[in-house]
């Protein structure tokens, strides 16, 4: 297996009063996709805003690249190379889609040969670029949510359910886009409840339960097992096609 | 790197982006509806500059602090205190100046403002800066104790004012060329008017500039709308904060200035007085947004001027009337922008 590029080691999570992680140790490949499948409310968004700095561990280590980053405010741990796309999207509604992806470059205005690598998966967003945000459909906002997070190569990329409500023509796209980041090498840690995706994308996969990672296996082996689906998330990936 | 050519959707018809225009609307409608109830040309002008001026003068106050709440959910009820301080500064600064102040030359009336207004932007951005570090700071994301303790920082420079210059009213000559009206035929027009419309949309024109061409202004909008997605994308949005704060505190200074010239008195309690106006504006304008606050800083300033002459007994509750007029045709104000 490829060395290690996020390690979450007993991470505790309390929001307000609740204990929503509870001892989270999770390991991120390197340059693969990480599928983190779960029941709702098992922690899977947690633990991706756990990981962005959104909310603070109060217990545990996550360590990326080598370095902590428990302790860190979410601005440096994005400027560390890890990228998020919130299951909301985050899109500015207000601001154009030229705008929101000028914002995501950090770096200076966005490079050309990325942009027209972008508009081949998601060419809506070449059509309305100069229109605001706000008009876009679902399914516009969530390529213009995962193309701003792919505007400049970063590292490691955190995506939460972007398939959920979104046409199956786009899901195809978005699966050619995943497919071609994990081929320039970028790692994707990917929340997801469509399974005909996860599946077809997925490397490895981590299956959590009441707050804990409950079991790790090579997604193509979980795919597979139709007994170990029906254990861990109550149905098989067949019932989901 | 090498791209593919994926299969192209048929999701991508939407509707073309369209301009909400009929905001823009209200105030010339609000004009052309008053000019048959007032009767005469030469009054009906009268009274719409002076609205104008007015509603400059109300926006250049409230636009920093609609940003202000737009970017940092903040409930900033000492928002007056920066009026005052910045008032109270440029009589202090106008002192020293009063051979320009009387001079008949238009210029050094100019300059002698300039100083005055430089003295009280600076003085106010200093404050305001040390009111988001001491007040505002410890209660992000707590609205009440927001307004208790921003409220207690409004009384607090009250007294501190009374403390340094005393508790009585205050002179506010208005410098020499700035006296009197330019008449246009039987239309005759405050100088001093037309200088808040000048200065009110030379604001404008800069903060539209600021916001919309340059990446600080960006992010000031993206962070009105989701804060915590622009930190996601790298961006310290804590220092966004305070230089918006500062700036608003700045602007504030500006407008008391203005608003005291206006008034040719001050007091202590002249930032508590506007702030009533103040906060109908930005409830009207739609919160954090700089546009809207520009519109409803007109309509409210307006409105007044025309009942005030057509039926003074309800000039009281005008802008009140306004503002449910406009809630209950725009529940979240002229144009919606933090969606909290």
């Amino acid at each position: 297996m490829a060395e290690a590029l996020l390690t979450l080691e007993g991470v505790h999570t309390h929001i307000g009063q609740y204990h929503i992680l509870q001892g989270v140790d999770l390991t991120v490949p390197r340059g693969g996709l990480t599928v983190l499948l779960g029941r709702n409310g098992a922690g899977k968004t947690t633990t991706l805003r756990t990981i962005m700095g959104l909310w603070k561990p109060s217990r545990g280590r996550v360590t990326f690249a080598g370095r902590d980053i428990a302790g860190l405010s979410t601005p440096d741990i994005a400027r560390a190379g890890i990228a998020y796309v919130p299951e909301a999207m985050g899109i500015f509604s207000d601001l154009t889609v030229a705008e929101n992806m000028t914002l995501a470059a950090r770096r200076g205005p966005p490079d050309k040969a990325r942009l027209d690598w972008i508009f081949a998966f998601f060419p809506a967003l070449r059509r309305f670029w100069s229109q605001p945000a706000g008009v876009l459909s679902g399914g516009q906002k969530q390529m213009l949510a995962i193309a701003r997070a792919v505007v400049e190569p970063r590292a490691l990329i955190l995506v939460d359910e972007p398939t959920k409500g979104i046409a199956p023509a786009i899901i195809d796209n978005m699966i050619g886009a995943f497919a071609e980041l994990k081929r320039e090498g970028t790692t994707i840690l990917l929340v997801e409840q469509n399974f005909r995706f996860a599946a077809a994308l997925g490397d490895t996969v981590a299956v959590m339960d009441d707050g804990r990672v409950v079991h790790r296996d090579r997604m193509a082996a979980l795919a597979a097992d139709e007994a170990a689906q029906t254990r861990l998330l109550g149905l098989t990936l067949d019932a989901h096609q | 790197m090498a791209a593919t050519s994926p299969a192209t959707t048929s999701a991508d018809s939407l509707p073309e982006a369209r301009r909400d225009l009929a905001p823009l609307l209200v105030a010339p409608v609000l004009m052309v509806a008053a000019l048959p109830l007032v009767g005469s040309l030469p009054t009906w002008v009268t009274l719409t500059v002076a609205g104008l001026a007015m509603g400059m003068m109300i926006f250049v106050i409230a636009s920093g602090l609609t940003l202000v709440f737009g970017l940092m959910d903040v409930l900033n009820f000492g928002h007056g205190a920066f009026i005052a301080v910045g008032a109270y500064l440029a009589m202090t600064m106008l002192v020293p100046l009063a051979g320009w102040v009387q001079a008949d030359s238009l210029w050094l009336n100019l300059a002698a403002l300039a100083l005055a207004v430089a003295a009280a932007g600076i003085g106010t951005g200093v404050l305001g800066f040390a009111f988001e570090r001491v007040i505002v700071m410890p209660v992000y994301g707590e609205h009440l104790k927001q307004i208790l303790v921003t409220m207690g920082g409004l009384i607090v420079a009250e007294q501190a004012i009374h403390a340094v210059w005393g508790g009585d009213q205050k002179a506010m000559p208005l410098p020499q060329a700035l006296r009197g009206a330019v008449v246009f035929g039987d239309v005759a027009v405050e100088k001093f008017r037309l200088l808040a419309v000048a200065v009110g949309l030379l604001v404008f024109a800069g903060m539209q500039l600021v916001l919309n061409r340059t990446k600080i202004g960006l992010l000031i909008r993206a962070g009105v709308e989701n804060g915590e997605m622009v930190e996601a994308l790298g961006y310290r949005i804590r220092r966004l904060f305070v230089g918006v704060f500062v700036a608003g505190s700045a602007l504030a200074g500006l407008g008391g200035t203005l608003w005291a010239l206006y008034r040719e008195t001050l007091t202590a309690a002249i930032g508590g007085e506007v702030m009533v106006l103040v906060f109908i504006v930005i409830i009207i304008g739609g919160l954090g947004s700089v546009g809207g606050c520009f519109l409803g800083a007109l309509v409210v300033a307006l409105a007044a001027n025309y009942v005030g002459y057509l039926a003074p007994k309800i000039a009281l509750v005008s802008n009140i009337l306004i503002m449910a007029a406009i809630l209950m045709w725009r529940p979240q104000g002229l144009y919606l922008v933090a969606r909290r």
